[in-house]
């Protein structure tokens, strides 16, 4: 389990330019495998094309109490990018103009950001349909400072959504760290104590399952009741749902793969479980990312790629609805993961 | 032409048993598709029973696609060893149960 991000360890990986280089070399310039523009050009998908924008997506920053081995932003405690007051304003101007009906708040942990509760209390007062912060749980109790969130989330009508790999502590441990799984227990009690993931309660609880290793996510629905079963039984714990999302071979999962020599049989993997239906419905068409510094993505795994939307309009200061709907999305072979099997997106499986 | 009898690259070729015979290659895949539905057992607890046989039955094809399944499924490597170890226990039983046998031609021969 390594402590500090790609970024600090000097990781070539950590290098955008890398990753993009590895995803369009070896076994898919050979031909080995098809990439992801060939193979939706079969489907007659191809450019793929935004349809109307539902969920504007913020991350706050790279800054994180846990590093993860799977985490696709390299987030980590020495990862110090985080959006200043001056673009959250910025987000908050376009937050009222928009037509989307999500405000979905991501990091590393975006609580972390000092201006964060500022910024919430100010998105809450758009009138945005749902509005969700990404948890990595552990924040929670990370430090006093920290406690009472599940109060501040419950008088914003915030809709948790928290990642949890498995509901074991050896398998949630590996990936995340050690103490992380009992810590997230300890927060997952403290957010059902004020009343989010009961039973008929609108204080929604989601829990986000990613695999933990070189293997693509079995059925959502089957995972979330065992989850739910077990979660309850040995700690009496309620949520809502189970997302399930496909790891997407970028950054630290990158470097995992090919450390481990699992890169061409993953790959593989996620060529093979190719749904063509699920291309139609993939984040990308209906999400804008937006990054700590103000630029704009089709989203999140492209804007940890650095690859910036295809539009005159880059920068939220400039955000125009219109010219966006006007672009092609990018893409490249990392999309693959967002399309095997059920496909994958923030909000679980599409197809 | 590989020098091993198992090539894992193989495992992905299954499907194309149905080339040379389509009729009974279909039969087989859509039985085997319908047994490995959710029913009276869920299709967790048939990964685990399949991930036993896959070993008593030595296919390292098997074991190769019902490992990955496991955990796809969210099953726990301690969950994935006590299959094994059902398989291994009914395979040693299944031999042991059979010295019955050898001890019924000993009591009947050997005065």
């Amino acid at each position: 389990m390594a402590t500090k991000s790609l970024k600090a360890r000097n990781n070539d990986i950590a290098n955008t330019q890398r990753q993009l280089e590895i995803l369009s070399n070896g076994i898919f310039a050979n031909g080995e495998l098809p990439t992801f523009a060939t193979k939706i050009k079969e489907t007659n998908q191809f450019p793929l094309r935004p349809k109307k924008l539902e969920i504007l997506q913020i991350n706050l920053g790279y800054m994180c109490n846990q590093v993860c081995d799977h985490c696709h932003v390299d987030a980590g405690p020495d990862r110090k990018e985080i959006m200043t007051i001056e673009t959250m304003n910025q987000c908050l101007e376009v937050i009222k103009k928009t037509g989307a009906h999500t405000l979905d708040l991501t990091g590393g942990a975006p609580e972390m950001n000092p201006n964060f509760r500022w910024f919430v209390e100010e998105a809450s007062k758009a009138g945005i349909k749902d509005f969700i912060v990404r948890s990595n749980l552990t924040i929670i109790k990370a430090n006093k400072k920290y406690h009472d969130l599940p109060d501040f989330f419950k008088k914003h009508g915030v809709h948790v959504v928290s990642s949890l790999p498995h509901y074991t502590k050896g398998k949630t441990d590996k990936q995340r760290g050690d103490g992380v799984f009992d810590k997230s227990i300890e927060a997952l009690k403290s957010l059902n104590e004020v009343g989010y993931g009961m039973p008929n309660s609108d204080l929604k609880l989601d829990l986000v399952y990613n695999p933990s290793g070189a293997f693509l996510p079995g059925n959502q629905q089957a995972l979330e009741q065992d989850f739910k079963k077990a979660l309850k039984a040995d700690f009496d714990i309620n949520f809502h749902n189970l997302f399930a999302i496909t790891n997407l071979p970028i950054s630290r999962f990158l470097d995992y793969l090919i450390a481990s020599e699992n890169y061409e049989d993953y790959m593989t993997a996620l060529v093979d479980a190719f749904n063509p239906s699920a291309v139609a419905n993939v984040m990308c068409t209906n999400t804008i990312s937006v990054s700590w510094d103000g630029f704009l993505y089709d989203c999140d795994f492209n804007q940890m790629l650095n690859l910036k939307v295809a539009s005159k309009v880059q920068h939220i200061s400039a955000y125009n609805e219109e010219l966006l709907q006007n672009r092609n999305i990018v893409i490249n072979q990392h999309c693959f993961g967002c399309t095997a099997g059920a496909g994958s997106s923030c909000q679980g499986v599409v197809a | 032409m590989s020098k091993n009898y198992y090539d894992a690259a193989d495992l992905r070729k299954f499907g194309k048993i149905i080339e040379w015979n389509e009729e009974l290659g279909t039969k087989f895949f859509d039985y085997y598709g319908k047994v490995f539905e959710d029913g009276a057992l869920s299709a967790r607890e048939k990964s685990l029973i399949a991930l036993a046989v896959a070993h008593t039955e030595q296919c390292p094809y098997c074991i190769d696609a019902y490992t990955k399944d496991s955990l796809q499924k969210g099953i726990t490597k301690e969950e994935m060893m006590e299959a094994v170890h059902v398989g291994a226990a009914i395979k040693s039983g299944a031999t042991l149960v059979h010295g019955v046998q050898m001890m019924n031609i000993v009591n009947k021969l050997d005065s």
